[in-house]
């Protein structure tokens, strides 16, 4: 990357993050809503009781792994493809295609940007659940690996539903259709402790499963084993690259 | 040197066919009109010389460059307004100019531009609470920001009040002044020729004609308008006659004789050898505005 692009890029990503934060719902979900979230069931006595029946963990720590996924999946999948569908049906796609800009300068804007918004919830959830006798990562080193080959695999899966979705409805839709499957595997309604095996099994193969037993797994103190983490970087690559490859500006 | 320079340019969507054997030079510094109805196939021929669109056949170079094989390396060099356009709702117009400025290798001080197109007033105002001519200024704002060699400008004047289309042409004016080529397309008649070194006309996917917007007048064939009250009774037959007539109406008692060539002196030499006197003479020269029009007519 030259300087121009890096500068270009920065000025991408800039602009975006200010667009981000001045649509207060969506800033609210992603950033707050799952620190707000874990507070809540934190404050319920029972939750915070390790229980033998799972592996002498508490309610509220099988649940932050699962808040940490959903920070990227509201991103990744609520959260790309309506921002691209809106922007490709308003003409700004247009408008910018006009430009010496590429696709792959604004994917690697919005990328960096939504990730950074990610590490913000992030954080927000492990400081939150110190708090609530989480206690941190016991594999730093696999949380943040972990984390990151989520948030690539996410993020790049609503790149790929961004890069063709016409207009912010069918982003939406299309989004919310990818959404709930992978809130589903990610054991936000029932964690993945209490799941049939076959569920889990199929869980372990998708994103947000492959995620969230990654995060659980770091933050029981072991690095997480290297299927869940190859499977993440496969998602990643394979949705990246088709989406730089499927992208339309119009 | 041409800087831009399209031969047998041509492009179907789907079955319909938009351009068929479209060609046209563009020399360095002019201002060149691409004028015809809605639908003639402008939009899609400059989108073709933006990048924009893949032509199906023929050669279109611009500044040397092939505009979709070469895109990444004409792209930093033109500058572009689109005609059917939004940016982002919630971007200020100060954000907007800094960011694309910021897209571009070498761009201008956009606080310029912002004084220049008279928007330093809405400078944080958003995107979408801007009025039609803002938004219009805008856009032609961010197709100067880049400090462009070509500047494509599509439909410059629409959704502008009166006003603000001549203060536009003034800043076109100043665009050629500063040594920067211009492609304007455009269905209104008095901007081209107010703005225009050269223009061509397209109509149905073909050029019709191209030249000064003088020679496109003297092309189509028009002349002008002579019309009067005779204050005597006069055969429209015996006018209609004259060599160079090529109408007679009569409306009201008003009598309007439209003709090419020397056709008022033929009037004027028949009222005067039949003694009658004429009140209310108007003499009206067709305009590029007629010339268009004859241009463009479908004999159907």
């Amino acid at each position: 990357m030259n300087r121009h692009t890096t500068r270009a890029v920065r000025r991408l990503a800039v602009a975006e993050g200010r667009l981000f934060l001045r649509d207060p719902l969506t800033a609210f979900f992603s950033l707050a809503f799952p620190v707000v979230l874990l507070l809540v069931l934190g404050s319920v006595p029972s939750l915070r009781k390790a229980s033998p029946d799972m592996h002498g963990l508490s309610t509220i720590q099988l649940y932050a792994p699962i808040l940490a996924v959903f920070t990227l999946m509201m991103l990744g999948l609520n959260g790309l493809p309506s921002l691209l569908g809106a922007y490709r049906e308003r003409g700004v796609l247009r408008r910018m295609s006009a430009s010496p800009v590429r696709p792959g300068l604004l994917f690697g804007a919005l990328l960096p940007l939504y990730l950074g918004i990610a590490v913000v919830s992030v954080l927000l959830v492990v400081v939150g659940g110190t708090v609530l006798g989480v206690g941190l990562p016991g594999s730093p080193l696999g949380f943040v690996v972990s984390f990151l080959l989520a948030a690539a695999a996410l993020l790049s899966l609503g790149l790929l539903l961004a890069a063709v979705v016409p207009s912010a409805k069918a982003g939406n839709a299309v989004g919310a259709l990818a959404f709930f499957p992978m809130m589903f595997f990610s054991g936000i309604w029932l964690p993945r402790e209490f799941s049939p095996a076959l569920v889990n099994r199929i869980g372990d193969f998708t994103p947000s499963g492959a995620a969230v037993q990654a995060l659980q797994d770091s933050w029981a103190g072991h690095f997480p084993n290297s299927v869940g983490l190859l499977t993440l970087a496969a998602y990643a690559l394979l949705a990246g690259a088709a989406a730089a490859r499927l992208f339309r500006w119009e | 040197m041409a800087v831009i320079e399209v031969t047998g340019l041509r492009k179907a969507y789907g079955r319909r066919q938009v351009l068929e054997d479209v060609s046209f030079r563009v020399e360095r510094g002019e201002v060149f009109g691409l004028l015809g109805p809605n639908g003639a196939g402008k939009t899609t021929a400059v989108e073709c010389c933006e990048g924009l669109r893949r032509p199906d056949a023929g050669s279109v170079r611009v500044l040397g460059l092939d505009p979709v094989r070469d895109a990444h390396r004409l792209r930093p060099r033109i500058g572009v307004q689109l005609q059917q356009a939004r940016l982002q709702g919630a971007l200020r117009v100060g954000e907007a100019l800094e960011l694309y400025a910021g897209l571009y290798p070498n761009p201008r001080d956009w606080r310029e531009l912002l004084d220049e197109w008279g928007l330093a007033d809405q400078h944080r105002t958003p995107f979408d609470k801007l009025s039609g001519g803002q938004q219009q200024r805008l856009f032609i704002a961010l197709a100067l920001v880049g400090n462009p060699e070509v500047a494509f400008l599509d439909e410059l004047t629409t959704a502008l009040d009166p006003q603000g289309r001549r203060d536009t042409w003034e800043l076109v004016r100043r665009i050629r002044d500063a040594g920067v080529t211009v492609v304007l397309v455009s269905h209104f008649m008095d901007e081209v020729e107010a703005l225009c070194d050269r223009a061509a006309v397209l109509d149905g996917g073909r050029i019709v004609a191209t030249g000064t917007p003088a020679e496109l007048v003297a092309r189509s064939g028009t002349g002008g308008t002579l019309s009067f009250h005779p204050t005597a009774p006069l055969d429209p037959a015996r006018l209609a006659a004259l060599p160079g007539v090529t109408g007679v109406e009569e409306r009201d008692g008003r009598i309007e004789v439209s003709g090419v060539g020397a056709f008022a002196d033929e009037v004027t030499g028949l009222l005067a050898r039949e003694g009658i006197v004429v009140t209310g003479l108007r003499i009206r020269e067709h305009s590029l505005d007629d010339a268009y029009l004859a241009l463009t007519r479908h004999d159907s």
